[in-house]
């Protein structure tokens, strides 16, 4: 019989307290990989979603993070808003005076190229005007090219599929400017569906109901980023909610034209020095210029770009990186405390063991023999509570999978390992085998003739 | 050739007050390869601490015990150990089979810890050689006390050892059983030809040997105490 054989049949014999002992280090095991999976799994989704096509983030100055936070997670406050001229300097000149024909304003604007348009060249730029809620949903004022340019997907190339309907456009005859696209899980928590109306409220999910209602026109996919839990609604009726008219000074030199009543005579337009944007999205036709435009942007007075991977990047540097030792010292005292659940059991045991001991030396196992006969056992235990504990935790999260992908958009399989749990394993077993030392130890100064004659 | 001799050998040991207390103190004393010897005395009088000696468990202060021509008393405890699984088959008082274990396992056992390579039926044979071959696979508590004991002879054989120590083999089991015992021994002894020391206190036991010995001769230790 093999050494191996004879631990088995110890392991075996004792199967009441193997198999506890077993199955507490499994659970610690199990509970250590569920906590590093579900930390990778959300790492990987905040760095994940910190790039969604765009490069940069555009917004008042502040809190770089807080621009980042609230641009692209819809998290935490807007720190205040940029006139909307801040926005029209990522346009050539053609557009601007496009726009101040569309919305009225200083004929000058369209005089000259914006301030960074050449930078954009080939790229997108995509305002957002933050401020109101659907219930705890954001709601976030929007360009039909936020559906039409942005990319989602591993690869940054997939476009925005819709569940139901379709994106909104900036008018139509039947809702006028009041069409609206539904995150997948706002419209599933809210139960609603496209064809129907809501009414967003102002400042906060209590604040007070506007009293104009958005048709929705289109439900979103689930997309596994932040875009699940908003509600995007057009910018252009965002604009003509209550309370979202920036005030005139009276200086302003407004040239407007009447084109705007052959659209909706009921509803008309904010003009350029009324409308404001919370941040705006920008993708560089050519990546090389982003350096040289972020560092216009923030030599200026009014606003600030911040690349939002770089952000998230120090964000996990500063918080999470922290976190992850935290967890990694908790998976070090929960492997020690599990170790320590084997020595006791082993050591435990020990009494019921010397005349087992003993008549083995006496048919010739040498000292080391039933020392290594011991550390085996405590291996075996190591190993099984190791790995069914690894496997539980992987059960659990595979059986989750639907569920993450859903919320994250992060495809998790049942061996979707991250590369600190593979580290588990060999450091539950070295520590077993340590543990195993006192009890084997005990083993090794077991008295032959005292205990064969017990 | 000598199976054991055994010349001046003195074991002592601590005394709780102090001191030391002559336990053994053997001038000399034979056995012949392939002879069978009952040693009587009675308990207490250091039957199996000789056993203990003469398998290498324990060691003498002084004098030599030499077994199938291999000095003991020279040899590293590794070496004894190695030795003891190779060359010395033991039958204990209370069997010592271990309870995790099958009888066929608890046989093999008597081979696992030896060097040389055993035929992988050996095992079988000797259960089938003592009666149990059909009890093969049952665990220690599923056989009775005779058979518990059949078992262990299985097991000090399988080594295919040069000598066998027997230590009060039948004290624990019925008489009709303790014929039994006996029988298998002397019988197994002599198909291998191997030599066997008896431990007992039991003259009834000690009478079917041809040679008996009393350990109150050949221990000068009880002697001194009882002078």
């Amino acid at each position: 019989m093999s050494l191996i054989q004879i631990a088995w049949r110890n392991f075996c014999h004792r199967s009441l307290s193997s198999s506890l002992t077993t199955l507490s280090l499994a659970l610690g095991v199990g509970l250590v990989v569920l906590v590093l999976s579900i930390f990778g799994i959300i790492t990987e989704a905040f760095s994940r979603n910190a790039s969604v096509g765009y490069n940069l983030v555009v917004g008042p100055k502040g809190s770089a993070l807080q621009l980042t936070l609230n641009s692209v997670y819809y998290l935490s406050q807007p720190i205040e808003n940029l006139p909307f001229t801040e926005y029209m300097e990522f346009f050539p000149k053609a557009e601007r005076a496009d726009m101040v024909r569309r919305y009225g304003g200083d004929p000058a604007l369209g005089e000259r190229d914006g301030v960074y348009s050449g930078f954009v060249a080939g790229g997108y730029v995509i305002p957002l005007a933050l401020g109101d809620y659907y219930g705890e949903f954001r709601a976030v004022g929007t360009t039909p090219d936020f559906f039409e340019k942005l990319r989602k997907g591993p690869n940054l190339d997939e476009k925005f599929s819709f569940r139901e309907g379709r994106p909104f456009k900036d008018f139509t005859k039947q809702n006028g400017y009041f069409e609206a696209v539904l995150g997948s899980r706002v419209a599933s928590e809210m139960g609603m569906h496209a064809g129907e109306t809501f009414y967003p409220t102002h400042g906060d999910p209590e604040g007070k109901g506007h009293g104009q209602g958005f048709k929705i026109v289109g439900i979103l996919d689930p997309t596994g980023t932040p875009n699940d839990r908003a509600t995007f609604v057009n910018l252009e009726g965002f604009y003509l909610l209550d309370n979202h008219s920036r005030p005139l000074t009276g200086d302003e030199i407004i040239v407007e034209n009447e084109d705007w009543k052959q659209r909706d005579p009921d509803h008309k337009p904010l003009t350029i020095p009324q409308r404001e944007v919370t941040s705006i999205l920008v993708r560089n036709g050519n990546l090389m210029f982003a350096p040289g435009m972020q560092n216009k942007i923030n030599e200026g007075l009014q606003a600030q770009a911040a690349a939002p991977v770089g952000e998230i990047a120090k964000l996990m540097t500063a918080i999470v990186g922290p976190l992850l030792k935290a967890l990694l010292a908790i998976t070090l005292i929960t492997c020690v405390v599990a170790a320590v659940g084997v020595l006791v059991a082993i050591y435990n045991s020990m009494n019921d063991r010397r005349r087992d001991i003993a008549v083995m030396r006496a048919l010739g196992a040498r000292r080391e023999t039933v020392t290594s006969i011991i550390l085996a056992e405590s291996l075996m235990i190591a190993l099984i509570g190791g790995v069914l504990g690894w496997f539980l935790a992987h059960l659990a999260i595979w059986i989750a999978s639907g569920y993450i992908e859903d919320q994250t958009g992060v495809q998790v399989t049942l061996f979707t390992t991250s590369a600190y749990e593979l580290a588990i394993l060999p450091l539950v077993v070295g520590l077993a085998l340590l543990a195993g030392f006192l009890p084997a130890a005990s083993a090794y100064r077991t008295d032959v003739g005292s205990n064969l004659a017990a | 050739m000598k199976a054991l001799e055994i010349t001046d050998l003195v074991k002592t040991f601590d005394q709780p007050g102090g001191g030391r207390l002559t336990v053994l103190d053997v001038s000399s004393f034979q056995i012949s390869a392939g002879e069978q010897v009952a040693l009587i005395g009675e308990s207490g009088g250091g039957k199996t601490t000789l056993l203990h000696l003469i398998a290498g468990l324990l060691t003498p202060d002084t004098g030599s015990i030499r077994l199938a021509g291999t000095e003991l008393t020279k040899l590293s405890e590794q070496g004894r150990d190695r030795f003891r699984a190779s060359a010395i088959g033991y039958v204990f008082q209370t069997f010592n089979l271990l309870p995790a274990f099958t009888a066929i396992e608890n046989v093999r056992l008597g081979m696992t810890f030896g060097h040389g390579h055993h035929d992988p039926n050996r095992a079988m044979d000797l259960l089938d050689r003592v009666g149990l071959a059909d009890r093969a696979h049952y665990r220690p508590s599923q056989l009775s006390v005779g058979q518990q004991q059949r078992v262990a002879i299985a097991r000090a054989l399988a080594g295919k050892p040069k000598l066998l120590l027997a230590d009060e083999p039948t004290a624990n089991v019925d008489p009709v059983s303790a014929e039994s015992v006996l029988d298998l021994i002397h019988q197994s002894c002599e198909e291998e030809n191997l030599a066997m020391l008896m431990v007992t206190h039991s003259m009834e036991v000690a009478q079917r040997f041809e040679r008996v010995e009393s350990l109150e001769k050949i221990n000068h230790a009880f002697s001194h105490s009882e002078s």
